[in-house]
């Protein structure tokens, strides 16, 4: 076990690695000129421009810089944010927590949702219930996150005047009164991003599950007695969730970036909303670094599918 | 797929067994592969109303401006912000420009993305699986090293950011439009051609095993023709699948980065766009975005049920 888990990561560096010089390649490729700001700036005259040119490195061939730029990243030196002067670092610290919890949350309510409306489906394949369900997963990830989200304002904000359409997140849950606001004001969050995934899990599940339904351990289960429950939620259940375990592992990285949407529209403080006005204001080392995190988060959830679905099938463990 | 089609060696074999149906078995006519997919598509009822939905709107949009002749540019303070009426179906937004104008317009737009996209995609992924696939060895080991790479890079993030960055330069040589569309449609292709790679090879790697391919060879056919005339087709399938999935995951790409104002200019009016000019607008128009944001589900839950339907009639092993 421990060495399949040592072959992954050692997979994972490569990757990694190729996914950082991509990124530097679009950055150094791109029009532009860092300095682009001094330029207009009269105070500043073309010899002390080109001096901080040649302090920056910006003088120095393309793989010296790419070096230069891994090793600083390996230390933790992310660079400062042109538009607030804060080390990029702690600025994404500081817009991390809101993300993860909404994103958390959102997660684990559709895990909680799909995975039953998933199983009933499988059991009663083409019902009633199957249909609506299928016709509901179809919606789900066929509505664009940004609609449901302006759909759910229009209705609950600005109709019904039930919920609070901006994300206030200053706010501290000290007793039960904030605790009931910050539920409140996650509701809608939560809700477009969890129907969004909620739909394609759903899905997964009932495929998961309509394949091992009728396979030959289930149907010793049956002929031992057991009854149908058990032999649905105690056999084929935890084997059909080998793949679907998988799949939210690799979910993880999609659901990040669906908040850049939700951020938007509720005006939320997470690392999604960060990169978008960051990117308006063109500031570089912030875009990069959210960039560079995304592709970790992707790389990084890759590995945990691997290992788990080694961990929960060893029939495909070594190899 | 050529096995695909087994019910043919049936029919030939019936009218021994059965006689009184051998005179319905032998008038029926020649049944084709494609013709056979097409029977299976039309059973799924959902997919034959998800195509009919989609060609109504795809008439829609592009010959909608012959029927409706309201402008989709021409801004009229005096009837800003009207809800829908007979004389603008869809309401008019905060520049009193006409909704229903302003759609049909940027449906032209949001579709010709998602198919110009798809097309990109599409090509390169064959092209990319084809190739790994048929040589096989070390040139299938680094493309498929690549896809792996390019399945870990983050889509959306990476698309704000090259868009950010290139999007002026592209702005002075090909004009504001043009060369947004080229960016976006090229960004979300070369970013999406991995799934359709990667089935291309699957194929490729089982195809080239077949006796048709070793008879080929043994006919002295060239290695291209080998590839392009007799494997490829054999895969169409899974690719049009693919491909059809892929405009509806386009069409939503292009409308989330709109949406973040980062796609087409104000004036190219997408149905992403319409939504981000809209949501300022929610509590007293919401004609605005509701009528953009209800075209774009529509176009892109009629895809994914065309898709649905073309997975169960060409693709009939791999069900989700």
């Amino acid at each position: 076990m421990g060495r399949y888990i040592l072959r992954r990561l050692i997979f994972a560096v490569p990757t990694l690695l190729g996914i950082s010089l991509v990124i530097f390649a679009i950055l150094a490729l791109a029009p532009g000129d860092p300095l682009a700001q001094f330029a207009a700036d009269p105070s500043v005259p073309p010899e002390a421009r080109e001096q901080i040119r040649e302090s920056l490195g910006l003088n120095d061939p393309w793989y010296i810089r790419y070096f230069k730029w891994l090793t600083a990243l390996f230390r933790g030196d992310w660079g400062y944010s042109f538009a607030s002067r804060v080390p990029v670092l702690d600025l994404i610290a500081q817009r991390l927590p809101q993300t993860l919890q909404v994103v958390g949350v959102a997660y684990l309510v559709s895990i909680l949702i799909a995975i039953p409306i998933g199983i009933i489906s499988a059991v009663r394949p083409y019902s009633l219930f199957d249909n609506l369900a299928t016709t509901f997963a179809f919606i789900g990830f066929s509505v664009p996150t940004f609609f449901t989200g302006l759909v759910l304002i229009l209705i609950f904000s600005v109709r019904l005047n039930a919920l609070p359409f901006i994300y206030d997140s200053t706010l501290r849950v000290t007793d039960w009164e904030t605790f009931v606001r910050q539920v409140r004001q996650m509701i809608m969050p939560v809700t477009v991003l969890a129907l969004f995934q909620t739909g394609s899990l759903t899905r997964f599940v009932r495929a998961a599950m309509m394949e091992n339904l009728p396979a030959d351990y289930a149907r010793t289960a049956r002929a031992k007695g057991l009854s149908e429950q058990v032999v649905v939620l105690r056999h084929v259940f935890r084997n059909s969730m080998i793949p679907v375990v998988t799949l939210l592992a690799l979910g993880v990285p999609t659901i990040f970036t669906g908040a850049i949407v939700t951020e938007q529209i509720f005006r939320i403080n997470g690392i999604g909303e960060l990169l978008i006005k960051s990117i308006q204001n063109s500031d570089t080392p912030v875009v990069m670094a959210i960039t560079f995190i995304f592709a970790v988060l992707v790389v990084f959830f890759n590995l945990i599918a691997d290992v788990l679905y080694g961990v929960l099938d060893p029939r495909i463990r070594y190899d | 797929m050529s096995e695909a089609n087994p019910s043919v060696g049936n029919t030939s074999a019936a009218p021994t067994t059965l006689g009184g149906a051998t005179l319905a078995e032998v008038a029926r006519p020649r049944r084709s592969l494609w013709s056979d997919a097409w029977r299976r598509f039309r059973r799924h009822r959902m997919a034959v109303a998800g195509a009919v939905v989609f060609l109504l709107l795809a008439i829609g949009v592009i010959a909608g401006p012959v029927v409706w002749h309201g402008d989709p540019r021409k801004i009229d303070f005096a009837r800003s912000l009207q809800p829908p009426s007979r004389v603008h179906p869809m309401g008019t937004d905060d520049l009193g420009r006409d909704v229903l104008a302003r759609v049909m317009l940027g449906g032209r737009v949001s579709l010709s993305v998602g198919m110009a996209a798809m097309l990109i995609a599409t090509t390169l992924g064959t092209l990319i699986g084809a190739v790994a696939g048929f040589l096989g060895g070390s040139v299938d080991s680094i493309l498929m090293r690549i896809t792996d790479l390019f399945l870990a890079l983050p889509v959306v993030p990476l698309l704000l950011l090259l868009i950010f960055l290139f999007r002026d330069s592209l702005r002075r040589t090909f004009g504001a439009e043009t060369g947004i569309f080229i960016l976006i449609v090229t960004v979300i292709g070369a970013l999406n051609w991995m799934t359709v790679a990667r089935l291309v090879r699957s194929s490729f790697l089982s195809l080239k095993q077949k006796e048709f391919v070793e008879a080929a060879h043994a006919l002295g056919v060239g290695e291209l023709t080998i590839m392009f005339r007799h494997i490829l087709p054999n895969t169409l399938g899974p690719i049009i699948v693919a491909a059809t999935l892929g405009v509806g995951a386009a069409i939503i790409t292009e409308s989330v980065l709109s949406f973040l104002g980062l796609g087409f200019p104000p004036d190219t009016p997408t149905w992403g766009r319409l939504l981000y000019e809209g949501q300022n607008f929610l509590d007293f128009a919401p004609w605005m975005v509701l009528w953009p944001g209800f075209l774009i589900f529509l176009t892109v839950l009629s895809i994914n049920y065309i898709g649905d339907g073309l997975r169960d009639a060409l693709d009939p092993r791999s069900r989700l």
